[in-house]
């Protein structure tokens, strides 16, 4: 287990240097920030001072070996945006997603599993193809035309909801709504077909045989085997949202580390951009290792 | 699982057989027509309508829809320079399809290309193509957009591109699996040992096996890169005015909100009814590539009294 996480480590940590050389880079090819920061009538020498002050005169590799140096120190350097630590900055902003991803992912966890089972259950019945049906138009759906539709009838027409921003409970509601539809339909679909597989088993057969009521035939038999591929369309959908739901956060006003990114980018904010890559890296592999470990959890067969 | 793949491929399939299996599933049958309409519309509209999509009208400004006394073109409404909506759904059905096409087929010929590679030789190149798919599915699709968009000109062609080279490591990993797995079957073990080329065995004996699972992937993919493109568009790093595509019709269409909802929910409506039909299409398209459940097609359309001429 130990070696297997080494392993991975290993190989994620390559790719992790691999991106930051290629972000630092690249990034740097989309222009330079002074004119983004200084008012339009800013002179000459302020221009070059203020250059000067964040190390754009130098060449790219002496930026690139003091960043690297900062780097090793622990130093991510200062966000231009903010005045501020880029790292904090970036920690501050996944917070919020990170509680976005636990609380969305929780409900479509939930409520895919319940009713992918159900529809299973009853194969082609009318509950199965409503299930089926509604699950394909949430996959479909692009995010930021329900987010749009949702605003326009709940917050607009109803004013039940807040349109944007963050401070009550009701302020979540919208965005972990409108979140939730798609990771929704495509768990559900995962949930129904392995369950629809795992239901004609032998065993399953045996226990229905032997009279073991519906409910702990679907919950208990099924659930538990027809687990492993779900929890990996899990894995992708949750690391989707913690790289940043940008749309959705850029909509509702959400602080989190989509919309951080989005602004970075536009404004040139590159140790906030590079920070909160590493960030979000570091939180996809912990999330991997944690789905390879309920893998083995699930299905004693696995091992590492 | 082998042997029922074998047998069932070299049975040839008319025309009319896969028409039978579209009527079956009359879901499936919908869908592969409501594409059909769009196909055309991408195809024939610009050319049918471009002019009447650009007509600017500053009388009809956000006109409401289902109101036909302006003519037909303008019974979805029109836009806050009072263009037809309909007529510029239409139209921007082009840019819209193409730009998804483009980055499908070319990030699934070079994907599944790199990945025949990757699973087929144990050599260290191997190594290398899987660590620059994780760089890539790692890198931010959005910085690459703004990238691009300041580097290069923002075009068509160049965001395809961005779209085209985010979506690599999707196929990559697909087919190397797959590869890894058939590689190690008889019919591959026995080409072998009778002496086929490296090239004869990729090509001849493990692609054709690989093909369906990447043409299914692909269509649900096609779904995903139109909504890919319409958020980048959205977010203003993807197609840039005049050119239109459907995701750009709603970004434009928000603004206006409030007071006609309609700018954003048609083309919206238009990228759902797009999406919807392909994931219909492509959960039927499973069902015939795979000989195990191809079956619940055929015996359907037989019951329905349609003699299905696959089965004859």
């Amino acid at each position: 287990m130990t070696s297997f996480i080494g392993k991975r480590a290993l190989a994620s940590g390559i790719s992790l240097i691999g991106l930051v050389i290629l972000v630092f880079f690249l990034s740097r090819l989309t222009g330079d920030p002074t004119n983004l920061y200084l008012p339009l009538d800013a002179s000459i020498e302020a221009r070059e001072q203020f250059r000067d002050m964040n190390g754009f005169n130098d060449p790219l590799i002496v930026q690139f070996g003091r960043y690297v140096a900062d780097l090793v120190r622990g130093d991510f350097g200062q966000s231009l945006q903010q005045a501020r630590p880029a790292m904090e900055v970036v920690l501050q902003a996944f917070a919020w997603t990170l509680w976005l991803a636990v609380i969305t992912m929780t409900c479509v966890t939930v409520a895919a599993i319940v009713i992918g089972s159900l529809a299973a259950f009853r194969v082609g019945g009318i509950f199965d193809r409503l299930a089926t049906f509604f699950s394909l138009v949430g996959a479909s759906a692009p995010d930021f035309w329900l987010a749009i539709v949702a605003i326009v009838i709940f917050a607009v027409n109803l004013q039940w909801l807040p349109t944007s921003g963050t401070g009550t409970p009701w302020h979540w509601v919208l965005p972990v709504a409108v979140l939730f539809i798609r990771p929704f339909g495509l768990i559900l679909q995962v949930v129904r077909g392995s369950m629809i597989s795992v239901l004609s088993s032998a065993y399953v057969k045996t226990a229905r045989a032997k009279g073991v009521r519906t409910r702990p035939i679907i919950f208990v038999h099924g659930l538990r085997n027809a687990m492993l591929p779900v929890i990996t369309v899990i894995g992708d959908q949750a690391a989707a949202i913690l790289n940043g739901a940008v749309v959705i956060e850029t909509i509702f006003g959400f602080p989190g580390i989509g919309k951080l990114m989005i602004d970075s980018i536009l404004l040139r904010d590159f140790s906030v951009v590079l920070a909160s890559i590493m960030v979000s890296a570091l939180a996809i592999f912990i999330m991997n290792m944690l789905i390879d470990i309920a893998y083995a959890m699930l299905d004693p067969r696995i091992r590492y | 699982m082998t042997d029922t793949k074998i047998r069932a491929t070299p049975k040839p399939r008319s025309p009319l057989a896969w028409a039978a299996m579209l009527w079956a599933d009359k879901l499936a049958f919908f869908a592969a027509l409501f594409l059909l309409l769009a196909l055309l519309s991408a195809l024939l509209g610009p050319w049918l309508l471009g002019d009447l999509a650009t007509k600017q009208n500053l009388r009809g400004r956000n006109a409401p829809p289902f109101d036909v006394t302006r003519g037909w073109a303008y019974v979805l409404g029109a836009d806050a320079l009072g263009r037809p909506l309909l007529a510029r759904i239409v139209v921007a059905a082009q840019n819209t399809l193409m730009v998804a096409a483009g980055a499908v087929l070319g990030s699934a010929i070079i994907g599944s290309a790199l990945g025949l590679v990757a699973g087929y030789s144990r050599r260290r190149a191997a190594q290398w193509i899987m660590r620059l798919g994780d760089v890539i599915m790692s890198f931010p699709s959005l910085l690459l957009a703004v990238i691009v968009l300041y580097m290069l000109e923002p075009s068509v062609a160049n965001i395809v591109l961005v779209l085209a080279i985010t979506r690599i490591p999707v196929y990559l990993r697909t087919t190397r699996a797959e590869v890894l797995e058939i590689r190690e079957r008889m019919f591959v073990q026995a080409a072998r040992v009778m002496g086929a080329s490296d090239r004869r065995i990729v090509f001849r004996h493990i692609l054709p096996v690989a093909l369906p699972t990447l043409v299914t992937i692909a269509t649900l993919d096609f779904a995903f890169v139109m909504l890919a493109e319409s958020s980048l568009s959205f977010l203003g790093i993807g197609i840039q005015p005049p050119e239109i595509t459907w995701g750009l019709m709603v970004a434009q269409g928000r603004q206006y909100l409030t007071t006609a909802w309609w700018l954003s929910f048609w083309p919206g409506l238009a990228i759902i009814l797009t999406t919807l039909s392909l994931n219909l299409l492509s959960n039927w398209l499973r069902i015939v590539l795979d000989p195990a459940q191809r079956w619940r097609l055929e015996m359907k359309g037989r019951k329905n009294g349609r003699p299905s001429a696959g089965s004859l």
